[in-house]
């Protein structure tokens, strides 16, 4: 390749580095810290002993495998065994968010502002920019993996050795490196960094549920995907380093792409060619709410498909979650003997929970819309014309409010009809539908709690997603970790009983419904009230 | 009767004071200019005019009704030009357009696509490609096509190519005509000069001098070349005379509007063989004020 294309490329990756200095290394140590104290949590919470290899028994169960991935070394479960098994793909995911990020920012962001025209304007190669950022990105994977592995190794904990250590660390760099290169590709293809934000995390959601469905079912499948792929390293059991080769392999040959795609396209353009548009506003743009519509058009409609397969994926699961019962013994005795229901029903509820979960982030998306708008300077248009501030904020928030339980009923959907195709007793429709609505109230408690902030804390709306970082959160590693219970309380999930292992009572309902709906009030207020800033 | 009347408003952000007491008067058919340096406080009044912000004290008035109380009343005769003109990137300019001047009620298609003719504009872009210039015509043609009674304009022109702004004052002679108010924010003092009936210029965040332009001007310099019979005594010592420079047979200086008259009265006595003055431009006016700031 021409070296032209590159002039300067270590210069900009200094730019990079002077921009990110705080940020990066704010990554990597709370990456790192998170782990080494789970890591030192562990022997606490997994003494050894017979007992030990009872609860990993009852771990083999297809809910939660979906959720953290396969167990290795079952018959060893030390505690290298452990963190493997239920740490590394979380982290893997939160390294992937972190590759994406920083690569969006450093690319189509800054392209779309106008910042890279002025550094092409300068003498800087074509391809400067695009390669260093890998280069940054490149070095600061490399530097977490190396700090984890030193970290971990450093403990000295049963099981952890040395090299199972580095292996840890090394498929935490690659994966990052992969979803940074993986990234850049998609910052090509897109006009806006708005749209390959959500290719991105589109690409790293498809890999998640991928390796989910692999890995209870067709294991085939985990190995297409980047993250199934790098779990079959099996750290600290087998250390098998040709996962971590193929995806650094696969990572260069997406680079190498991005970089051709990179060199052949104009500045600010993309591969998604812009058609000319309407000469007129169409018959729904014509209040805030059409606008608010109609600008969030593509993110509903694209969340919505999402919802519906992610459904059906999960649902697609049912008839390999029979098997995985009847083949685990221990499982078997257990569970049935207990509580009195299938390992179905608890796989149903853990769906519906998530589900709805992950259906608040839509809807959060379009409530947040319009502090974005508001960010941008575009709510004065509005509001300098004949529309009142209730009426501005109710158009968001109804929609919110609506999106949260569509997206709802098409998790549900989505879960019945993957259900329905497997079983040979598929769950009632209506009352699968019934148990899944349950879950719409404490979506609706966020949607209140990003209008209340919109009103009263407008700098911080962002909090609402650190909330639901922190539900999520505690939703995964409630069990795991065996967090207090009061951690889970603090969440609007918290108080919504296993639907439908059991029933909800209408006083739970009725309180979750008066906290969304003081929130929103007090949301009206507020914003009735403050400065619109730019 | 006035439009539009700001009395004594303040607007501190925490401990900054970005506006102190102004006061401002627009009457109705007027063009009212308003002129400041950069950061002066321009765009904070007119955001409290729109009721966008909120006064920390005094009162702002449009049509009667309090700007921040009744801002929806107000709005629906009003209309916004903003000096910075965002728009929904993925939105064509002819749906910008539309959806505007529906917030407003009112659909007067000629008008519209006879704005868009005059602006030259191509309507079905998206605004993300729009340069800045074309997005201040979407804002504009989005402002004229309504039937307000009062038009709001913070630096409306300063993206525009020259033949465009001829277009632009075109509109606003327009609706002057038509008996409308303008209150027209700029740096552009040219245009100031050939649209406006009355200025203030706000420095700082205060207002620092109002009138119409002949008055203003009295208050500046005019500049002066005269040439004499015989040489002008003691000229640089004369009271009002700035910035002298004589030649042979004659000089140029400036002086004070309100020594004008001692100054030609004395000048006169030594035979004038050529004067010519010259008016002081708003620009004059301008720097004269915005150095007296450092």
């Amino acid at each position: 390749m021409n070296r032209e294309l590159f002039h300067n490329t270590k210069t900009l990756a200094g730019l990079i580095w002077r921009r990110d200095r705080i940020q990066i290394p704010i990554w990597i140590i709370s990456i790192v810290a998170f782990s080494i104290a789970i890591a030192l949590a562990f022997p606490a919470l997994y003494p050894p002993g017979p007992e030990r290899q009872v609860v990993v028994q009852t771990m083999q169960n297809p809910a939660l495998i979906s959720m953290v991935g396969p167990i290795f070394g079952v018959d060893n479960y030390h505690m290298g065994a452990i963190m493997a098994h239920q740490m590394l793909l979380f982290t893997a995911v939160v390294v992937a968010i972190m590759n994406i990020t920083l690569t969006i920012r450093h690319t189509r962001r800054d392209e779309e502002s106008g910042r890279i025209e002025v550094i092409r304007s300068l003498p800087v190669g074509r391809l400067s920019n695009a390669a260093s950022v890998l280069l940054v990105l490149s070095l600061t994977n490399l530097a977490l993996g190396l700090i984890m592995a030193l970290g971990l190794g450093v403990l000295g904990l049963e099981g952890m050795d040395w090299a199972g250590s580095f292996l840890y660390g090394a498929v935490l760099a690659v994966t990052g490196i992969f979803f940074a290169a993986a990234t850049l590709f998609f910052a090509q293809l897109t006009e806006t960094s708005r749209a390959a934000m959500g290719f991105s995390y589109g690409f790293l959601g498809a890999a998640y549920l991928l390796r989910a469905v692999g890995d209870i079912g067709t294991e085939a499948l985990s190995y297409i995907s980047p993250l199934g792929l790098v779990l079959r390293a099996q750290v600290y059991v087998r250390n098998f380093w040709w996962p971590v080769l193929i995806v650094l392999a696969a990572a260069g040959v997406i680079a190498v792409l991005a970089l051709r795609l990179n060199t052949v396209r104009d500045l600010e353009a993309g591969f998604v060619a812009a058609k000319p548009g309407r000469r007129n506003a169409s018959r729904l743009l014509q209040s805030p709410f059409g606008l608010a519509l109609r600008l969030e058009k593509t993110t509903i409609i694209g969340w919505a498909v999402a919802m519906l397969v992610l459904g059906m994926s999960y649902g697609s699961v049912f008839a390999d979650v029979e098997d995985f019962v009847q083949t685990t013994e221990l499982y078997q005795q257990i569970l049935p003997s207990v509580a009195g229901f299938s390992a179905n029903d608890l796989f149903l509820a853990m769906l519906l929970s998530v589900m709805s979960m992950v259906g608040a982030i839509p809807s959060l998306l379009v409530m947040l819309k319009l502090r974005a708008e508001e960010r941008a300077n575009r709510t004065e248009h509005l509001l300098a014309r004949a529309v009142s501030r209730p009426q501005l904020l109710a158009s968001f928030l109804v929609i919110s409010l609506v999106i949260a339980v569509v997206m709802q009923l098409l998790g549900i959907l989505g879960v019945w009809l993957g259900a329905s195709s497997v079983l040979e007793n598929p769950f009632p429709l209506s009352e699968t539908i019934w148990a899944g609505l349950a879950y719409v109230p404490p979506m609706w408690i966020m949607v209140g709690l990003g209008a209340f902030l919109t009103a009263f804390a407008p700098k911080w709306t962002r909090l609402v997603w650190l909330y639901l970082g922190y539900i999520l959160f505690t939703d995964y590693f409630g069990g795991l970790l065996q967090l207090p219970e009061w951690m889970g309380k603090l969440t609007p999930w918290g108080h919504i009983p296993e639907v439908p292992l059991e029933t909800i009572g209408f006083g739970t309902v009725l309180g979750s419904l008066l906290v969304a709906v003081v929130l929103i009030g007090l949301g009206f207020y507020g914003y009735r009230h403050r400065d619109i800033y730019g | 009767m006035a439009i539009l009347r700001v009395n004594e408003v303040t607007k501190k952000f925490g401990s900054f004071t970005a506006l102190d007491r102004i006061n401002l008067e627009v009457k109705q058919g007027e063009v009212y200019g308003f002129i400041g340096p950069n950061g002066a406080g321009k765009t904070t009044t007119i955001r409290i005019l729109l009721g966008i912000l909120k006064a920390t004290s005094g009162s702002a008035q449009l049509f009667g009704k309090d700007a921040w109380s009744d801002a929806v009343e107000i709005h629906k005769r009003l209309a916004y030009v903003p000096g910075e003109v965002n728009l929904w990137p993925n939105l064509t300019g002819g749906e910008v357009i539309d959806f505007f001047v529906k917030l407003r009620g009112a659909n007067n298609v000629n008008r519209r696509e006879e704005l868009i003719e005059r602006f030259d504009l191509d309507p079905t872009k998206k605004c993300g490609t729009y340069s800045k210039g074309n997005r201040q015509k979407v804002a504009l043609i989005a402002a004229f096509a309504a039937d307000a009674d009062l038009y709001i304009l913070d630096e409306p022109t300063s993206g525009l190519d020259p033949l465009m702004e001829l277009v632009f004052q075109e509109c606003v002679r327009e609706v002057k005509a038509a008996g409308k108010s303008v209150f027209l924010s700029s740096h552009i003092l040219s245009e100031v000069e050939k649209l406006c009936d009355r200025v203030s210029i706000i420095r700082q965040g205060r207002i620092i001098e109002t009138g119409s332009l002949q008055e203003l001007r009295h208050l500046t310099r005019t500049q002066v070349r005269v040439e004499t019979a015989q040489p002008i005594p003691n000229l640089g010592e004369t009271l009002g005379v700035h910035d002298l420079e004589e030649f042979d047979g004659g000089a140029t200086f400036q002086v004070d509007g309100e020594h004008l008259g001692e100054v030609i009265k004395y000048i006169s006595g030594f035979g004038i063989l050529a004067l010519e003055s010259t008016p002081p431009t708003l620009e004059d006016l301008f720097i004269h004020h915005y150095r007296e700031a450092r």
